[in-house]
């Protein structure tokens, strides 16, 4: 495993090491001394396993293809945002907008997440440990949203086609949300990401919730949606 | 009463004329507000308003086609180590695949390179016709990010981070269902046939600040080798020009109300931000005294339609322009010869801006394939090329009249402006005195 000092080679030297891999080179990384500092291992195009040992600020992970990252603290905002592939892990919480955007891949948040978590996923599937902010799964558009918690105000609203599945309370549905009949293979998919996150929850306490599609094309009787 | 007493003639009211009224009858009998595309269409101060000097006793021309003139710029010199190197000053603004036909795209960008410059993709992500064919190809980083993905960010040459634009500031985007094809719902990860919603804020970022962090991020995964260009619409460009150069951009574009937009409310576009010529000036302002201009390059763009334009706006203190609607009708669109087809669709040729309807006969703003068959992208691609010279020829003869070897040498001296308005605006005298308004009172006649 190679050891990638933070606090001597800075941020760019960070990524440029995690950038720059060929065939037959080193495939494991561990990264020390993060000092919270943002972008850490993000735009990594490769499978390689990181090891961050310590907090992270904004955006570490983003655009990830590949890479497994474990993060052994708290992130900052937009963890894993816009993610391909891979599977990013929080031990600790994170602050708003996780998974933003990310069209692949798994991100694992042990503790809570903030507001917007999954804001505008396109495919990744997330599981929170702990619950999540208001406007969590905003225009959400396809993937799967696994809430162990609470979800605060706003959840999905407008959502598209994801999924989000919550265990505990919700606050109240954003626009076009409703809350949906959990299938067969809806409680098969909840337990698989619970099981693939290491996160124990029982599958068959989560309720489901998706878009109602009124608002899928312009009517004028949905004036006071608008 | 008698026959003999003359009538007054039917007076139409000038507030409620005959566009008003229709669009009444129209509202009342749909319950949508207009949307369209395009710019605005109001009159509002501008580029005409100005005049160049040229040169006389006090100012040497140069000799035209003779003399050089040079017309090369760099974008994106600040912190990017691989900076852009165009021929001309004149670029091809984001337009989306979605609202525009794969063929047009393509077209666009056969046609910018001809010319030696570069292209600059649109929400929706970068299509493989549009790569291969634009030798120089700017990257949109949307708030939507359909089709955001790092192996097209690495492939291109810059990133633009769109904040704004000029026909909708603040608003986001909007395409709906009649052009989500089977093509356009795979990039974008949405079901075909529904309205797309494209959303006015970042999701990850909120404010200058963070934006800051973004470009970082953006920097770090590109390896710092791009250039950050950031797009703004003409909201309040003296701030907005200020707090991007603090955000680090290396480019900033600027956006004036008459830049087009593939689909907005009618309303947005006319009621909503300010005229390109209102916003020179103040970008330029905050960029001199913060000491980065011509450091950080400022595009501007939102009707420029000639040379003049071009020389106009540099001479302000912009460092190039960008045009997005001059270019489609370069491809083709609004030609007359298709008057007979403007005419099933309710319109007419020069006024056709249903762009979001996908029913383009010229194939440019469409997604069905036997409409858009109907755009061959070389030749429409060497149309645009011509227009392209053409405007730089034009660049280049201003410039060289008011004795500059090179366009960038233009300067607000050289321009005056015909109206008290545009002298005010663009802050240049008044044609025959040296009155500025807001800055001098005193008249003297030439």
């Amino acid at each position: 495993m190679a050891i990638l000092n933070l606090k001597k080679i800075g941020v760019s030297g960070v990524n440029s090491a995690l950038h720059k891999i060929v065939e037959n080179s080193e495939k494991d990384f561990e990264i020390r001394n993060p000092q919270g500092q943002h972008s850490i291992a993000c735009g990594i195009n490769a499978p390689l396993n990181v090891e961050i040992k310590g907090h992270v600020g904004f955006y570490c992970g983003g655009m990830n293809k590949y890479a497994k990252i474990l993060i052994h603290g708290h992130a900052g905002v937009g963890v894993g945002e816009n993610m391909m592939s891979g599977y990013i892990h929080v031990k600790g919480d994170t602050s708003e907008s996780a998974g933003a955007t990310a069209h692949g891949g798994f991100l694992v948040i042990e503790g809570n997440a903030s507001s917007r978590c999954g804001i505008s996923m396109k495919g990744v599937d997330i599981v929170v440990g702990g619950s999540v902010g208001h406007m969590s799964g905003f225009m959400a558009q396809s993937g799967n949203l696994v809430i162990c918690g609470d979800a605060k105000d706003a959840l999905g609203d407008s959502i598209y086609e994801a999924n989000i599945f919550v265990r505990g309370e919700v606050s109240e549905l954003g626009a076009d949300c409703i809350e949906k009949e959990v299938r067969p293979e809806h409680s098969a998919k909840i337990s698989k990401l619970l099981k693939s996150s290491g996160i124990n929850a029982n599958p068959t306490d989560f309720r489901r919730y998706g878009s109602a599609r009124q608002l899928y094309n312009f009517d004028v009787d949905n004036f006071e949606s608008y | 009463m008698s026959e003999d007493i003359p009538k007054t003639h039917p007076r139409k009211s000038a507030t409620f004329d005959d566009y008003t009224l229709s669009e009444i009858r129209r509202a009342a009998a749909t319950g949508i507000y207009d949307i369209r595309g395009g710019g605005a269409k109001r009159s509002v101060p501008g580029l005409d308003d100005l005049l160049f000097l040229g040169a006389s006793l006090s100012r040497y021309p140069l000799e035209g086609y003779r003399e050089y003139c040079g017309t090369d710029i760099v974008l994106g010199s600040r912190f990017a180590t691989n900076p852009l190197k165009l021929k001309i000053p004149i670029t091809i603004a984001g337009m989306s695949f979605g609202s525009l036909s794969a063929q047009a795209k393509e077209a666009l960008g056969r046609g910018a390179s001809i010319a030696g410059t570069s292209t600059t993709t649109g929400d929706g992500g970068m299509t493989k016709e549009e790569r291969e064919q634009s030798e120089i190809l700017i990257y949109q980083y949307l708030p939507s990010r359909y089709g955001m993905n790092p192996d097209d960010l690495r492939k291109a040459d810059a990133i633009e981070i769109v904040v704004g634009q000029g026909a909708k500031p603040g608003g986001g985007g909007m395409l709906l269902g009649q052009k989500i094809s089977d093509r356009v719902a795979e990039m974008r990860n949405l079901p075909k046939g529904i309205d797309q919603r494209s959303a006015c804020r970042h999701p990850d970022w909120t404010g200058p600040d963070d934006l800051e962090i973004k470009i970082h991020e953006l920097r770090e995964i590109s390896d710092w080798k791009k250039p950050i260009f950031i797009k703004i619409g003409g909201a309040r460009p003296y701030y907005d020009t200020a707090l991007s150069v603090k955000a680090g951009a290396d480019v900033i574009v600027i956006d004036g109300m008459q830049g087009g937009t593939a689909a907005t409310q009618e309303v947005f576009i006319e009621n909503v931000g300010q005229p390109t010529l209102a916003c020179i000036r103040p970008a330029v302002k905050a960029l001199q005294e913060l000491g980065m201009h011509r450091k950080v390059q400022l595009i501007v763009s939102g009707g420029i339609r000639n040379g003049a334009d071009v020389a106009k706006a540099i001479a302000l203190g912009a460092d190039a322009v960008s045009i997005g609607t001059a270019a489609l009708v370069a491809l083709g669109d609004n030609n007359p010869e298709l008057e007979d087809e403007y005419k099933k669709l309710g319109t007419t040729a020069g006024a056709f801006d249903d762009w979001h309807e996908g029913l383009d006969p010229a194939g440019i703003s469409t997604q069905d394939p036997d409409l858009s068959k109907r755009l061959d992208p070389v030749t429409a691609g060497r149309k645009l090329s011509n227009y392209l010279k053409v405007m730089t020829m034009e660049l280049q003869t201003i410039a060289r009249a008011c004795g500059k070897s090179h366009v960038l040498n233009l300067e607000p001296e050289d321009l005056v402006a015909l109206t008290v308005e545009a002298a005010a605006i663009a802050q240049v005298p008044l044609c025959g005195t040296d009155w500025i308004p807001g800055k001098k009172n005193e008249i003297l006649l030439s």
